[in-house]
């Protein structure tokens, strides 16, 4: 061991387990996806994480690094540090498989549950449907549309944590791109799938999936326009339909 | 109607009722300031307030806002809190119901000076 060395705190189990101490070398311009493959490839291979890309786009390395859900393969080491250990968990929010695996299942059914999938009319003997690339409901949907499902909003939410049926917020800021989908059909289906406190109306709008979200994405925002065009819809009805 | 579509009427009748209760906050908090200048005593008040239909209408207002309002937030907080109590609902009734009855009764008692 050298004075240069983290000690990471790397936990282990699974719903019950214990965080286990690991030395780890630092190394310039280290990742903290780094210091989990290190641990795993020459101190204790039955270490299991999840990784595939390594550069920021699969969205599949998310964990809980000192405390705050992060993408381990974009987050250097030396700008979270505390002294010189780390502590490394699996995602908040979501029942743990292994080590610092998570099941994802119940993050991905709750997009289905908020109808966070597509579906057209048009057949391919229709001409394209043309959105101009400036009208509100296309700059609506681009604010949100980027998310790739890394989990980390829904690691970070409090309400998830409060309300385990709530549809969180990578769920919700799908919806609300869809919503402005002009191609999309479910529009109904999908405003009486988020209404409510399982869907937009229980968000506390404390902006903790905002902060976290590595894309920048501000699912709050996303929310908010749920929140008023679902009430509206429900009180007063809308383009769609009344609820 | 569904339970998810009648929480999206509830909170939309949280919000309107907010946009209310913000506006008689603050004519509220002025009518203080205004009220206080020379001292506060009851004979002042009933003064100003007995016979004064705008004064009741306004006031009214103001507590059919809070009936609407806080019982509202009582039932979330209540829901998120206890989830499995099943308190939320019957407590937040009892609440909107005292509101109700409590405010009416006072503002019909300064109204009328307490000869109801």
């Amino acid at each position: 061991m050298s004075n240069n060395d983290l000690k990471v705190r790397v936990w282990r189990g699974s719903q019950e387990g214990e965080f286990v101490e690991y030395l780890v070398p630092r190394n310039p311009n280290q990742t903290v996806l780094d210091v989990v493959t290190y641990i795993q490839r020459k101190l204790d291979p039955t270490l299991s994480y999840r990784f595939a890309c390594r550069v920021g786009m699969c969205g599949s390395c998310a964990m809980t690094v000192n405390g705050v859900a992060r993408w381990t393969c974009r987050t250097h080491v030396s700008k979270i540090l505390q002294g010189n250990s780390l502590e490394i968990a699996p995602l908040n929010n979501l029942p743990v498989i292994k080590d610092l695996a998570t099941d994802m299942r119940e993050f991905f059914n709750k997009w289905k549950g908020a109808v966070g999938f597509f579906k057209g009319d048009k057949t391919r003997y229709d001409d394209f449907t043309k959105v101009q690339p400036n009208s509100e409901e296309r700059q609506l949907a681009d604010a949100g549309i980027e998310c790739i499902g890394c989990g980390v909003c829904y690691a970070s939410c409090e309400v998830v944590e409060s309300r385990p049926n709530y549809l969180g917020p990578a769920a919700l800021n799908r919806a609300w791109t869809l919503t402005n989908d002009v191609r999309d059909v479910q529009q109904l289906e999908r405003m009486t799938a988020v209404a409510g406190d399982a869907g937009c109306h229980a968000c506390h709008s404390q902006g903790s999936c905002t902060e976290a979200c590595p894309k920048a994405i501000a699912p709050t925002a996303s929310i908010a326009g749920l929140k008023k065009l679902v009430a509206r819809a429900a009180v007063r009805g809308s383009k769609w339909g009344k609820l | 109607m569904s339970e998810g579509v009648l929480q999206a009427k509830l909170w939309y009748a949280q919000r309107i009722s907010a946009m209310v209760l913000g506006l008689c906050v603050a004519i509220h908090l002025g009518i203080i300031f205004y009220a206080i200048r020379g001292g506060l005593t009851a004979q002042e008040i009933l003064g100003r307030t007995q016979g004064n239909m705008l004064f009741a209408i306004f006031y009214e207002i103001f507590v059919i806002a809070c009936f609407v309002h806080a019982p509202i937030g009582m039932a979330n907080i209540l829901q998120e809190t206890f989830p499995k109590s099943g308190l939320a609902k019957p407590i937040a009734w009892l609440l909107a119901l005292l509101i109700l009855i409590l405010g009416t009764t006072s503002v019909i008692g300064v109204f009328t000076g307490g000869a109801i």
